[in-house]
């Protein structure tokens, strides 16, 4: 044996098995696969005795009318209502107490450092910079996170995420893209990084890189404070009292289904110049409906989603918050460097129907889509009219009366948070995933350039027709 | 060395010590003394499993595909700290997919000491497919059949014990949610470990013309990396074309794995991070 080892090279061995490859033809894996079922099959018919299937049945019945092609769609889309229904209505009064009871407590502090003799300017950096960064980002978000991601969780418990896939497998097919597509995205309403990483459930190169490349067009947590907020203070309020929350609730709806619309379209544009290919076969497996598991959902939607993604927008918000305060108090020329940077911005921003303000906010928040929001109106209010308007009533008057705000403002800037570049977290998972700066830099750019064209398009038509 | 068959299904007594011994050891994986990898289909509580032997909270979530990247704990069973690697959940360990090939890698060049294989009770027929293929790559294998209280619920009844005298490792039930045979699983791969039981995985012979082709190549391996754990394994993935076991060959990794100089999993992570990302 040990002179033919010393005889034998690697490299032989190669060549021998591509020579014996050849010869055997492509139907071998198959054989193998064949092969390994039926010894499974045998093994698990020895292991496994099931004697009555009424169980199955009710899980097959309850499918049949989940996953059917004329009820499935509908009942997925008024599901998802529902959730941001409930949301909604639920989190917008414990905003406003914690918005109310943080604000006091900087106006407070602020007092008791100026009493104590501290600098102006670290009063103003500590308390109306950072702390204010912060008691934003908690009274905004918190809440709805609170209420969202258990109800997310329950429905992913369940097992439906797999349905919706299910549903919405014909389409992404149309579309030129992978059924498993609508797992990422699932994923993506979590956090745009997440789905991105998910999207390694799918085989193929092609259909994996679309999928990198149009998760951003799902709104991510990070993103649904922002929508949530200006559907009940903008669409909502445009609407009589009792069905305001609905209509609002509807308005995140549809946002999303823009989203969904771009993601099909984007994808479809995709497999029809850059990513020419075939659409591949996949087995989606429905797994069994569970009961939840309670104490679970809570400590997963509470701590795992709902304290993260508020400690990471936590830990981008307070140095936003200083960088406002100084951009916001440093002047130049009479006025203040925000409000520079803002009159610099302003010609684009109103002609995609925003302002320079929101613009910068987006400037400023690139790290962290959670606190584009906060660091708007602390823009608006550290360039002069000082307000802590912690109410939605209090912030409709102040964006609508002394920033004149529209309703094209608010659909606009729906819009333009729904289809704009992804988040730094987000740009770098991409580029982790597919090791490329073109795919990366395609990833960031095409996003953002939807994003000034589609508001831009519905700015102009509604200056053209609305007038 | 026959196994019998107490040893095979498990300890059946629910109140021996072994419930104490099990000591949850989160990540704290500065040091361990063996490792072990824990792989199975999606969607049968493998993340269960996982966290319920290390005491870490990995999400957990009814849906397939959701562990796509590597998680780490740890635990400790008499005095013996594992470091427990929760592999992607894949159906099969045969193609091209990312999540196969990360899983397919790590049982091969991380060489885990063992290898525990999450079941689903409710669908043996498909999960066993996955089960097959590690058999295939590896000798030290503990069957966990999880999800027993479904299967229960459903009337569906599992024989145990046939299933680790067919497969020729030991096949462990449990219901990782509620922790019911934990100590039992964590018992059973110390045992396969120290080599107090001792597996003969069953290893399904191939059509004849493939099976001719192993042959011939299964020695040649043998030759190159003397020692070599699982020569017609590696055979059939180079007749499949398997570029990643084309490498270790040519560079002579494989031989130097078999050899006795175990790659460190610090060594391994690497190599695994590398080919695991495009």
């Amino acid at each position: 044996m040990s002179t033919e080892a010393a005889s034998i090279r690697p490299e032989q061995i190669v060549a021998r098995a591509g020579a014996l490859r050849a010869r055997l033809g492509a139907g071998f894996r198959d054989s193998t696969v064949e092969m390994l079922y039926r010894e499974a099959s045998r093994i698990a018919g020895r292991a496994a005795r099931r004697p009555d299937e009424k169980r199955r049945d009710l899980d097959q019945w309850i499918d049949r009318i989940v996953t059917s092609p004329v009820l499935g769609l509908p009942i997925m889309l008024l599901l998802l209502a529902l959730v941001f229904w409930v949301t909604i209505v639920g989190a917008n009064y414990p905003s406003q107490m914690i918005a109310t009871g943080l604000f006091w407590i900087e106006e407070h502090a602020a007092a008791w450092f100026e009493g104590w003799g501290a600098p102006w300017w670290l009063t103003g950096l500590v308390w109306h910079g950072v702390f204010r960064g912060l008691a934003w980002v908690v009274s905004v978000m918190l809440p709805p996170m609170a209420i969202f991601f258990p109800i997310f969780t329950i429905l992913e418990d369940l097992g439906y995420l797999p349905r919706v896939a299910f549903n919405l497998d014909w389409l992404f097919r149309r579309a030129g893209a992978h059924g498993k597509q609508s797992l990422t995205m699932a994923m993506g309403f979590g956090c745009n990084a997440a789905g991105v990483v998910a999207t390694r459930v799918i085989d193929s190169p092609r259909e994996r890189l679309i999928a990198i490349l149009t998760n951003n067009f799902v709104p991510c947590n990070g993103r649904f404070p922002t929508l949530i907020m200006l559907a009940t203070i903008f669409v909502g309020a445009a609407f009589p009292l009792a069905v305001a929350s609905l209509a609002a609730a509807g308005s995140i709806v549809g946002i999303i289904l823009v989203g969904a619309a771009f993601t099909l379209f984007v994808s479809w544009l995709l497999t029809r110049t850059v990513l020419k290919g075939e659409v591949s076969a996949f087995t989606l497996e429905l797994p069994p409906y569970r009961r939840p598991s309670i104490l679970r959902i809570i400590y997963t939607s509470l701590i795992d989603r709902t304290v993260f993604v508020l400690l990471r927008a936590m830990a981008t918000a307070a140095p936003a918050g200083a960088v406002i305060w100084i951009l916001g108090n440093i002047h130049a020329g009479g006025a203040s460097l925000a409000r520079h940077a803002a009159d610099f911005l302003n010609p684009l921003g109103s002609a995609v129907g925003l302002d320079g303000v929101i613009l910068l906010a987006y400037v400023i928040a690139i790290p962290a889509n959670e606190i584009v929001v906060p660091t708007m109106l602390m823009v608006y209010m550290g360039t002069g009219m000082m307000t802590d308007a912690p109410s939605f009533d209090q912030l409709r008057t102040l964006l609508v009366g002394e920033h004149g705000w529209t309703l094209l403002t608010a659909v606009n800037l729906m819009l333009f948070s729904l289809l704009h570049n992804p988040c730094a977290t987000t740009i770098w998972t991409i580029f982790k995933e597919t090791r490329s700066w073109k795919w990366t830099s395609l990833g960031a750019l095409m996003p953002l350039a939807f994003a000034f064209a589609v508001t831009f398009l519905v700015a102009t038509a509604v200056r053209v027709w609305g007038g | 060395m026959a196994i019998t068959l107490k040893s095979l299904a498990g300890h059946d007594c629910d109140n021996c010590p072994a419930q104490a011994q099990l000591q949850q050891m989160g990540i704290s994986l500065a040091q361990f003394d063996r490792l072990v990898a824990l792989a199975g289909n999606p969607n049968t509580g493998k993340s269960s499993v996982f966290n319920a032997l290390t005491g870490l909270r990995q999400h957990v979530g009814n849906w397939p595909g959701k562990t796509v990247a590597r998680a780490e704990g740890g635990f400790g069973f008499n005095g013996v700290r594992y470091k427990l690697v929760d592999l992607p959940g894949t159906y099969s360990l045969l193609s091209a997919s990312q999540d196969e090939e990360i899983s397919r890698n790590f049982l091969l060049f991380a060489r885990p000491d063992c290898t525990i294989v999450v079941v689903d009770a409710t669908a043996l027929e498909r999960n066993l497919n996955l089960v097959l293929q590690i058999l295939e790559i590896t000798d030290e294998v503990v069957v966990c059949v999880n999800l027993m209280d479904e299967a229960r619920r459903k009337g569906i009844e599992v024989d145990v014990r046939s299933l680790a005298r067919d497969l020729g490792v030991p096949a462990v039930p449990t219901v990782a949610r509620t922790k019911e045979g934990l100590a039992d699983l964590a018992r059973t791969v110390a045992d396969v470990i120290e080599g107090r039981v001792r597996t003969s995985p069953i290893r399904p012979t191939h059509p004849p013309e493939v099976e001719r082709a192993i042959q011939e190549l299964a020695p040649m391996i043998e030759a190159v990396a003397p020692g070599v754990a699982n020569a017609r394994w590696v055979a059939y993935r180079l007749l499949d074309g398997d570029h990643r076991i084309h490498q270790a060959l040519l560079s002579g990794e494989l031989a130097e794995l078999a050899s006795g100089q175990q790659a460190a999993p610090e060594k391994a992570g690497p190599l695994i991070a590398i080919h695991g990302t495009q």
